[in-house]
Order: C-alpha cells, then structure tokens, then sequence
C-alpha cells in the first residue's frame, strides 16, 4: 500500500509540472497569435470606435504585459479563481462544470460501449482468424481507423436523421421545450447519435489489439497443451484467452482518454451538442482566452488521470506484477 | 507457369500494390494542380443537380461540380500531408539520434518533452498552435507537424539504442571502426527504412487531421476548395436532403487515407527481409 502511495505521490509532482508547463505554452500560443482578441470578440461589426475597444481591453487587462498579465492569473489560480470567460461571461470553472458533466455522459456512454465491443469482437475475430468474419470485422476496423469521427457523423445524421427520422438531427434537447419540460428520455434520444459516432470510431484500435494478443495467446504452447488435454474451445477461451487478453485491453482503453476527448470536440460540433468540446471551439474561434487555459487544464487533468488508472490498473490487477511489489 | 507464379509471390504483389497506390495518387495531384479554379464555376441552372452522368458526385447549392472541387480538395490534402509529414520525420530524426547518441541529460529532456506532447489531447494543441499561427495553411501544417512526431521519435531513438548497444556496433568499435563508419554502415541502414515507413504511415493521419481541424473552422481558410471546407459547408444543406455534398468527398478523403497507410504497410513488408517473402 505505502508503494502505491508513494507511486502516487510522484506522479502528483509530475502532473504539477506538467500543468505548469502547458499553461505557460498555452499562454504563450495565444500571445503569438496575429488575431485580436477584442476584434474576435465584436466581430466584423463597426458599431464600436476605437474608445470602446480601449475600454474592452482595460476590462479584460489586455492592455498589460504578458509576463504581468500571465503572473496575475496564475497567482489568481493559486486562490481558486479561473477567471470569467468572454464569451459565456461566467466563471470559467462554471462554464467548465456544466460542460463537463454533458460531455461526460456522452464520452461515457462511449468509452463503455466501444470497450466492450471492441474487446468481444476483437477475441471473436481473433478466435476465428482467417475466416470471413475475421476479415469483415478487422477490414471494417481498418477502414474505420481512416474515417474521421465527424464525417461519421455526417453520415450517421444523413441516415437516421434525415431519411429515416428516428433520432434528432442535434443539440441536447428538444427545441422550443421549456428547461424544466424537457424528460429524461428526450435526453437520451439526443444522446444516442453522438454517443454511437464516437462508439464506432473507438472501436477500431481495442478490437484490433485485443485482435493480435487473442492470436499470439492461442498460439502459446500452454493453448496448444490445453487442446492436447482435450480442454474444449469454449473452456480454452473462458480460461486462457479472457484472462490473457482483458488487463492490457483494460488498459489500453484507459490510455485512449486523449482520443475520446479529441474525437468529443469533433462529434460534439457535428451534432451542436452542447458539451466541452463544442465550448473547446468556440472559445478558440473567438479567442476567449480565460476559458481557453481551463479547458487545456481539464483535459491534461482528464488525459493523466486515464494513465494514471491504467499504470495503478496494472498493479493491482496482473498477479505476476502484484506479487513482486509485495515480496 | 513461370507468370503464374510470379503474380501469387507476395513481394511482387506488394510491389504491385505499391505502384497502383502511387499511380492513383500521383494522378489525382496532377488532376488537382491542373484544374484551373474557373473550372469551378457557379452555374445556377444546375444547382443541387443530385449525383447522375453529367455531374457524377452531383452539384452544389450554387451549381459547382462537386467531382471538380473533391479533386482539388484531395490534392490540397495530399499536399498538406506530404508536408505535414516530412516535417515531422525531420523532427523525429533529429530528436530519436541525438537522444539517446548525446545520452544522459538529452535524452531525458527529449523523452519528457513526448510526453508533454501527449499529456494534451491532440486536437486541443493544434487548435492552440493554429491559432497562434493565425490559421490557414501554415497553422494546419505547423500544427499537424508539433503533434505528430512523437510516436516516430519514440520508435527511432528505441532502434538507435538496440543498435548502439549491440554485439556487431561494440565488435567495431573494438576493431576500431570511426563513429561515422558505424553511423553510416550499422545505424543507416536500421534507421532509414523504418523512417520511411514512418513518414508514410503519419500522413493518414496529418490529413484527417487537416480535413477535421478546417472543419471545425480553424484550418484553411472559407475560399480554399480543402475537403474539411467542402464537408462543414454540407452540414447547412444535410437536412434539406441533399446528402451527395458530404458523402462523396468523405468517401475519397477516406480511400486515399486507406491507400496511403496500404502503400506504408506493404513497402515496410517488402523492405524487412524477415517478411518480403513471407506469405
């Protein structure tokens, strides 16, 4: 147990650095940038003189040095306080909550589905290697590895939204339906589509890895001796394969958090659903700096806690690995 | 017979595959570069012209022949990949030699900064990078390269230290062979093809990348004919039915990724002689 604290303890220290560091890069980024953030901000309207701009920068600070201006958020940071975003004008850790929690469903739903599918047709193809659904199930993921997650969406919404008009085209609810009418069904129904593109799209890299390790077990000599002992196929799966197979596949899904959170902002913008990955956009194309930073914190916190599971995952669960720890 | 037989060998097939892919992609450079832009004309008597013989992927909302834009699309795209991923070959080369050859220190500092790129989702820092880039062709183009070398340099600089750390590279040394003879005649011939391949194999991914960061509106600018332009454009008209604007240009984007990563795999088969003749 002290290891394992230990273990954490180290890689804390790691992800303040990391933190750190990325914000600073991020800060930099947005400092390099040619666009003006006040010009993002109005747009190309000319309703607004040259004064009110002076006015907007001083509201925002824009007016300082960058060196001042990047000490003055992290020492605010430091307090608790993300700062307002620009565009939703509320606090940043607000904005990120909200948008979180729907994202959340959504990569949830996502991260479970494609898991247990990837891994079961991964085993089943790897089971029946060479035979026709085999090559289906490993030509569609090789194919799906290629496709983009939005235009699987496009296509998704081509199909069941607009000729088969079983599902909603996008957003999270209903149009025109008060906050407090809209049900949890509705919910769910806007949930499905976006859930099920970046389903499909993370299936691909489980089910051809759990693919190749299903393979390389069946040909171990202990497969081999199993069958010389007359165990049954179904038996050499449940006792050999599953075992073999499912802790890197565990693993392995935990470290694709940085895919899925990538693959969110894409579906999340073909389906106007209103998550982290649609502010993620929004806030870089009209350059709202504050919400920005938050989201490239949340997401390295995300990502790092993913590998952090799979590293803890490994110790816990591979008795061989266990084992040594505790001698 | 003799014929017969040649066409079944793998490496032949291999090559054949190879030459196919190229050809295919070289054509549809050509065709892109050549087609002048006023090809792309509006013609409003044929507008929202579903897919038939005249317009075989159909015509836009202001009767643009979407065959003609896809092509210029797909060649701006190959453009962008080709250059995505030479850039991030130069960076891997650079970092997975002089890691683990300098040592210590170095090396550290290299590994520590891959894993500070993969700390961030990708798509978050080429948004970053392509903003402080002001967008357009040299944000998406930095942006892909800043996020793409990171597996190639960690696939180099894992082969560099096999080399400098095995039996036949210590034997030289104690024959006293130069560093640069080693370097030429032991690490070249390990590290280039599988460079290579590795150049190859990123360009899938630089222009999914490219299409899906201009369609999120970050990349390319509005006028460019880039397919991320062509698909984001075609959501406004999804739901008036008109699905050939985004099926079509999806569909080439998506073969020429899966020719291009088939054209890596076979020339990494062929030029592994462990696997050139294996079936």
């Amino acid at each position: 147990m002290k290891r394992i604290s230990v273990f954490i303890g180290k890689k804390l220290c790691k992800l303040l650095l990391l933190m750190l560091v990325v914000e600073v890069i991020t800060f930099a980024l947005m400092e390099a940038s040619p666009i003006d953030p006040v010009t993002a901000y109005v747009g190309a309207s000319t309703a607004i003189g040259a004064e009110q701009r002076e006015l907007i920068a001083e509201k925002w600070g824009l007016n300082q040095p960058p060196a001042s201006r990047f000490m003055s958020w992290l020492s605010n940071i430091l307090k608790g306080d993300w700062g307002d975003s620009m565009i939703y004008r509320r606090p940043v850790m607000d904005v990120i909550r909200q948008k979180f929690l729907s994202s959340l469903a959504l990569m949830a739903a996502a991260w479970l589905l494609s898991g247990i599918l990837g891994f079961f047709l991964g085993v089943l193809s790897g089971y029946k290697e060479h035979s026709i659904i085999d090559r289906l199930i490993s030509g569609y993921c090789h194919v799906l590895i290629s496709t983009p997650a939005f235009w699987l969406g496009i296509l998704f919404i081509i199909v069941f939204s607009v000729k088969l008009h079983w599902l909603p085209v996008g957003l999270s609810v209903p149009i025109g339906v008060l906050q407090s009418e809209v049900s949890f069904a509705d919910k769910v129904r806007h949930l499905i589509l976006p859930a099920l593109t970046l389903t499909f799209t993370g299936i691909a890299s489980i089910c051809l890895h759990t693919r190749e390790k299903t393979i390389e077990v069946l040909r171990s000599d202990y497969v081999i001796y199993a069958r010389a002992r007359g165990e049954s196929g179904r038996s050499i799966l449940h006792n050999h394969v599953y075992r073999n197979v499912l802790p890197p596949a565990v693993t392995l899904q935990f470290l694709s958090f940085s895919e899925l959170f990538g693959g969110a902002v894409f579906v999340e913008q073909v389906f106007s659903y209103p998550g982290l990955g649609y502010t993620t956009v929004q806030a870089g194309l009209r350059s709202d700096m504050p919400l920005l930073m938050g989201i490239t914190v949340i997401s390295l916190i995300f990502v790092f806690s993913g590998n952090l599971i799979a590293d803890l995952l490994y110790l816990v669960i591979d008795p061989r690995i266990r084992e040594r720890r505790t001698e | 017979m003799k014929l017969f037989r040649l066409q079944k060998g793998t490496r032949e097939r291999a090559i054949a595959r190879i030459v196919l892919f190229l050809v295919i992609l070289t054509a549809v450079m050509i065709a892109g570069s050549h087609i002048p832009l006023d090809s792309i004309y509006v013609d409003l008597e044929n507008i929202n012209h579903p897919p038939g013989l005249t317009h075989l992927f159909g015509t836009d909302w202001v009767g643009r022949d979407m065959l003609t834009r896809t092509v210029k699309g797909l060649s701006l795209s190959i453009w962008v990949g080709i250059i995505c991923s030479l850039s991030s070959t130069v960076i891997a080369a650079v970092f997975g030699i002089l890691g683990p050859t300098l040592g210590g220190k170095a090396d550290a500092v290299i590994s520590w900064l891959v894993d500070l790129t993969l700390s961030v989702p990708h798509t978050i820092l080429i948004i970053l990078v392509s903003i402080a880039c002001g967008g357009g062709f040299k944000g998406i183009v930095v942006g892909v390269a800043a996020t793409h070398w990171t597996s190639l340099t960690r696939i180099i600089r894992a082969e560099v230290i096999r080399i400098h750390t095995s039996e036949y590279v210590m034997i030289s040394k104690r024959f006293g062979k130069s560093r640069r003879f080693i370097a030429l005649h032991h690490m070249v011939p390990h590290v280039v093809p599988q460079m290579v391949v590795g150049t190859i194999l990123v360009f899938p991914h630089a222009i999914l990348h490219e299409a899906s960061i201009t369609f999120l509106g970050f990349g390319l600018p509005p006028h460019e004919p880039a397919i991320g332009v062509i698909l984001s454009e075609s959501m406004k008209y999804l739901t008036s039915g008109q699905w050939w604007l985004a099926f079509f240009p999806g569909v080439c984007l998506i073969c020429v990724s899966i020719m291009v990563s088939a054209l890596g795999k076979s020339l990494e088969q062929i030029m592994d002689p462990v696997t050139a003749y294996k079936k």
